[in-house]
């Protein structure tokens, strides 16, 4: 039976994987951050998932303004980065797991979930940058990847309640998975920022530090929170939080074997947690 | 209708008629994720322009580079930014334009920890305060 062993919350910000690639880890402005990743790197490999579930977000890359999904499952066996105006990140590409994707996608639509379906599409920053965070530099990715994509750009965003309980729907489809597989759920995004308008380069280090608090023991109070309540004090991008929410969903009774918290990492907060399942 | 994200300042929420009103000026901006699109572009900005029938004023607003009127007239951040990328600009540029910064008062602001949210929460609390 396919298990979900652990989980990680994971800001996705552009600039992280710019810096990686352009081998700027050491520039005093990068090292905190890259410091303060490294015991994850180190966890990760002792985790050893085979699947990585990634909950991400495409920011206008493999989806546009035609067509506005909000949630779309990758059942794909490989997708390529995307060209977001500088060339296309020169990482390797991501493979899927079709098999399992195909078959959480099934489980999650008979379970009221209805997820849209990406046979091919790329995948931008939200899902390669936290590849290279946890993974750092290989030639190849370690483990499949299922891309979990949710529209967090256009409001009204599925509710953190929504992306919470899908979570659960995932791990009853990874559970109900006849293979042996470790699977991993990663969250993706944020934390607190706001790219647009007058209040730009808005972070409220206090909501977030919240967030994490009760991310791990207390994430029904989480899921009380409103769209208002994000665009208000986490700031209009800070949205993507709900993200975490589905991979703490998917979790039961996690523990946590890492967190950090780093301001600012270009016009946002970025954080990072690990969750290893002991149930 | 009045929304409660309304209340909130210097924020323009991308909801659904803000998308149906930018969808040409989105699509514009979206189109230069591809190289050959941008070569065009940069060739004759006027006739690369010309094939998306946006409203007058929302193309004014692309051709002044007026990043927060593009917000105000549907585009949304992740959208406009591929013409700030393509123009060889940083979010914190952008970021420094769309708040009347300089962009090295912007990145001073994020490296002591970013705007605060005080004063920028609620439109209403900051009337009853003023």
């Amino acid at each position: 039976m396919a298990r979900i062993v652990a989980g990680v919350g994971c800001s996705h910000i552009p600039s992280i994987g710019a810096a990686a690639d352009n081998n700027k880890e050491q520039d005093p402005y990068y090292k905190p951050l890259f410091d303060g990743y490294a015991p994850a790197r180190q966890w990760i490999k002792g985790v050893a998932p085979d699947v990585v579930i990634l909950v991400y977000n495409d920011h206008a890359s493999a989806f546009s303004v035609e067509l506005i999904n909000t949630f779309v499952l990758g059942v794909g066996d490989q997708f390529k980065p995307h060209d977001e105006g500088y060339g296309p990140r020169k990482v390797p590409d991501v493979q899927g797991h079709g098999e399992l994707a195909s078959h959480i996608l099934e489980s999650l639509i008979l379970d009221e979930f209805d997820m849209a379906l990406a046979n091919e599409m790329t995948v931008d920053h939200g899902l390669t940058v936290p590849l290279t965070v946890m993974f750092d530099k290989p030639d190849a990715w370690p483990c499949k990847v299922i891309p979990l994509c949710v529209n967090v750009i256009k409001y009204p965003q599925p509710t953190g309640n929504r992306c919470f309980n899908l979570g659960r729907a995932l791990r009853k489809a990874v559970e109900s998975y006849p293979e042996d597989l470790k699977v991993a759920v990663f969250g993706t995004g944020g934390m607190g920022h706001q790219l647009q308008g007058e209040r730009a380069g808005l972070i409220n280090q206090e909501f977030d530090q919240n967030f994490l608090d009760h991310l791990l023991d207390k994430p029904e109070e989480l899921t009380k929170l409103t769209h208002v309540d994000y665009l208000r004090d986490a700031g209009s991008e800070g949205i993507e939080l709900i993200m975490w929410l589905m991979m703490r969903g998917a979790m039961q009774s996690p523990k946590a074997a890492y967190r950090f918290y780093h301001v600012p990492m270009s016009n946002t907060a970025a954080g990072l947690v690990c969750y290893e399942e002991t149930a | 209708m009045g929304k409660d994200y309304d209340d909130i300042p210097g924020t323009y929420v991308f909801d659904t008629l803000r998308c149906k009103q930018g969808f040409q000026l989105n699509k514009f901006c979206k189109s230069l994720d591809q190289a050959g699109n941008r070569d065009k572009f940069r060739d004759d900005p006027g006739a690369y322009l010309d094939q998306y029938p946006m409203e007058a004023e929302q193309r004014r607003m692309v051709e002044k580079r007026d990043w927060l009127g593009m917000l105000q007239v549907g585009g949304n951040i992740y959208y406009t930014f591929k013409l700030a990328i393509f123009d060889g600009l940083t979010m914190q540029h952008v970021g420094g334009l769309m708040s009347d910064m300089s962009v090295d008062d912007f990145r001073a602001m994020m490296l002591d920890g970013g705007r605060k949210l005080e004063g920028n929460r609620s439109k209403k609390d900051n009337e009853a305060g003023s």
